[in-house]
């Protein structure tokens, strides 16, 4: 089975990059998020409800739904975060990559570890610009407000293919496919990594920020 | 074609649809009303939560769908549409997007429909959620109150998408197979927004029908025509009341909340062995009904009313000039049509200075911001005949859609009262008090020269 990959690319300012990532990891996982099952006998089970809620960005003239959750919603953070400070770390003109993989637990007899075998990945790009004065910060507002609104159309365009999704489990095998430790929704099993790129050519780096530049400029 | 559809599946894919439809117009109308929705996931269901989502019903509005499916479904030829638009205080009205849940003949004969349709259903739906907060009438939504509203108006039959104007965008929510076609939800949106500063709208034609809303007293002096719409504004009924609409709630059926756990394989793959292979799932239903739970109910009574009537009243009842001398400077409660009026208290102080209403006849203008009050008076003194409501647009506002915060503030702040210091007596008062002890200061700084020059060292 082939794993399927998506990227979208972002370009972003130091301060957007939080809300950036928390606007489409969530807008994924609230697709890929289902209620909690609960095993009854005679093989049936019922699913509990998923409550979403509209958030508001701060530094970027967008609002995204997310999943009522928040347990989920800490985990997502903590991960955006340690990539945000990673990127600030690396120097001014980062370039980094977020990577939200969804997969399934295959059980190996011992002394063999389960294998974690990924069916989707959506792979964000993020170029981070520095923007010289306050008005090319507030065109830059409204512009990443408009990509990120096109990246989630993006993200409904390719999960409404309905391509291939894992089967619903059997209760003994609920925790191969979802992760059950929430207490009020249930995703699929998923991992979030990230790469910083500082190996990309200066040659690279400035012509995208002349690129930017020359987008802003009035 | 039905045929080979089994009659249980049939009533399922049915129900499904219909449900579907009254939760697309839900999730669109509350994502126009122009707050934050927020709705709690729970871990056990609660048997009316359609699709595993939570999504609240508005009595009025699944009342209206209701209203305009009579009874049908969306089928071949015969979509469902929902139309948003904008209407400004002084009538003028505007489209801004139709969203369409369409049905075309393509059929999926294989797919599971108790199982694979529902469940990607559920996947658009929150798709849909996704999608709304992206078209640009979001943002309008948003800010809607002060000079215009946001209406939605449902109806049933052929897409009209004439009135978006020229360059419409379309984007595609998603698409769901089922034996009998192929669900499609999309937006068509209007890109030229740019109509509303040329102030060409479309004037509302006079209304035969009456369009009742609930919530809120129409603000404006006519009544809404029937193909307007209704507000996107909502105001949860008290519970001794039992609602506007006690025959929806009766009507409501309740969704389906079990499934098999050896459902039917994917679409694509083969039946698994060493499973049985079951074809249909298995359903439970439970006899309770649940609209909105009271703290739900009490949270929007606070979030969704408009913050203040009265203002909201006011600010599109008042058709006066831009500089009329009126009583009230501030846009509060000054307004004479406002019920119990003699009982708010006026701020009588301001009138009595202010130079707009009591203009005087020599003014000393000893600032140009007097002078320019004054100016402004002398253009609309006096007389409080037809006046024609100026379009405002103050210099150096950002072309926007609406320049109405800066129209706004500026109209709030345009009449202030007089700065102490400007007023004759006390200025020169003042003066011959500075004169008188100027000598005695200058000795003082004479003294302290040395810690002058210091400082003024330090600071280079």
């Amino acid at each position: 089975m082939n794993c399927r990959s998506e990227v979208l690319e972002v370009t972003v300012e130091a301060r957007q990059v939080e809300e950036a990532m928390l606007a489409l990891l969530h807008t994924v996982l609230l697709h890929r998020s289902t209620g909690k099952f609960h095993y009854k006998k005679e093989g049936t089970y019922s699913i509990g409800t998923v409550g979403t809620l509209d958030i508001d960005c701060d530094f970027i003239d967008f609002t995204f739904v997310r999943v009522s959750s928040e347990e989920l919603d800490r985990m997502i953070r903590k991960a955006v975060n340690e990539f945000k400070d990673a990127l600030s770390n690396s120097g001014s003109d980062g370039m980094g990559q977020i990577s939200l993989e969804f997969y399934q637990k295959k059980k190996s007899r011992w002394p063999f570890s389960d294998e974690c075998i990924p069916w989707e990945v959506w792979s964000i790009k993020v170029n981070v610009v520095n923007l010289a004065n306050e008005q090319e910060r507030q065109i830059c507002l409204e512009k990443v407000g408009e990509k990120l609104g096109e990246k989630v159309i993006n993200v409904v365009e390719v999960i409404n293919r309905h391509e291939y999704l894992p089967k619903m489990p059997t209760q003994s095998e609920v925790d191969n496919v979802f992760d059950t430790s929430l207490k009020d929704v249930q995703p699929y099993l998923y991992k979030i990594s990230y790469q910083i790129t500082d190996t990309l050519g200066t040659s690279v780096s400035t012509t995208m920020r002349r690129l930017i530049k020359d987008t802003l400029a009035l | 074609m039905d045929g080979d559809l089994s009659l249980q599946d049939k009533k399922d894919l049915d129900k499904f649809i219909k449900f579907f439809a009254l939760k697309t117009v839900q999730v669109i109308v509350q994502a126009r009303l122009g707050e934050k929705i927020f709705t709690r996931s729970s871990s056990s269901p609660t048997g009316s939560d359609w699709f595993n989502l939570a999504i609240k019903d508005i009595p009025e509005v699944t009342h209206e769908a209701k209203k305009a499916l009579a009874g049908q479904l969306p089928g071949i030829g015969r979509s469902m549409c929902v139309e948003i638009s904008l209407k400004t205080s002084e009538g003028d009205s505007m489209e801004l997007e139709t969203w369409c849940l369409e049905m075309n003949e393509k059929c999926d004969k294989d797919i599971k429909v108790s199982y694979t349709v529902y469940n990607r259903l559920s996947v658009l739906l929150k798709s849909l959620l996704a999608i709304t907060r992206v078209t640009p009438a979001y943002k309008l939504s948003r800010k809607q109150g002060h000079d215009y509203v946001i209406l939605y108006r449902i109806y049933f039959g052929e897409v009209q998408l004439t009135g978006l104007g020229e360059g419409f965008q379309s984007v595609r929510v998603g698409v769901v197979g089922t034996p009998v076609g192929t669900v499609t939800l999309s937006c068509a949106y209007r890109t030229n927004l740019a109509f509303m500063s040329s102030r060409q709208f479309q004037r509302s034609a006079p209304i035969t029908g009456i369009i009742v809303d609930h919530f809120v007293d129409p603000p404006f002096n006519s009544q809404r025509p029937p193909t307007m719409g209704h507000p996107c504004n909502y105001r949860a009924p008290d519970d001794e009341e039992g609602g506007p609409f006690p025959g929806v709630q009766d009507s409501q059926e309740v969704c389906t909340t079990s499934f098999s756990t050896s459902p039917p394989s994917q679409v694509s793959e083969p039946p698994p062995t060493g499973q049985s292979a079951d074809s249909s799932g298995s359903w439970t239903c439970h006899s309770h009904c649940e609209f909105c739970t009271e703290r739900h109910r009490d949270e929007r009574r606070r979030s969704l009313t408009p913050a203040d009537p009265l203002e909201f009243l006011n600010t599109f009842t008042r058709k006066v000039g831009a500089f009329v001398n009126k009583p009230n400077a501030q846009m509060t409660t000054g307004c004479l049509d406002v019920p119990f009026s003699a009982l708010i208290p006026r701020v009588l102080e301001s009138d009595d200075v202010d130079p707009l209403v009591h203009p005087p006849d020599s003014p000393p203008c000893p600032s140009p911001l007097q002078a320019s009050l004054h100016s402004e008076s002398s253009e609309g003194s006096g007389q409080q005949e037809d006046f024609v409501m100026v379009d405002f647009r103050p210099a150096f506002s950002k072309d926007d859609l609406l320049p109405m915060d800066l129209g706004t503030f500026y109209r709030e702040f345009q009449n202030p009262p007089q700065l102490a210091s400007l007023s004759l007596n006390i200025s020169s008062q003042s003066m011959a008090e500075d004169l008188d002890s100027l000598p005695e200061k200058l000795r003082i700084y004479e003294k302290n020269i040395d810690e002058f020059d210091a400082f003024v060292d330090m600071l280079q």
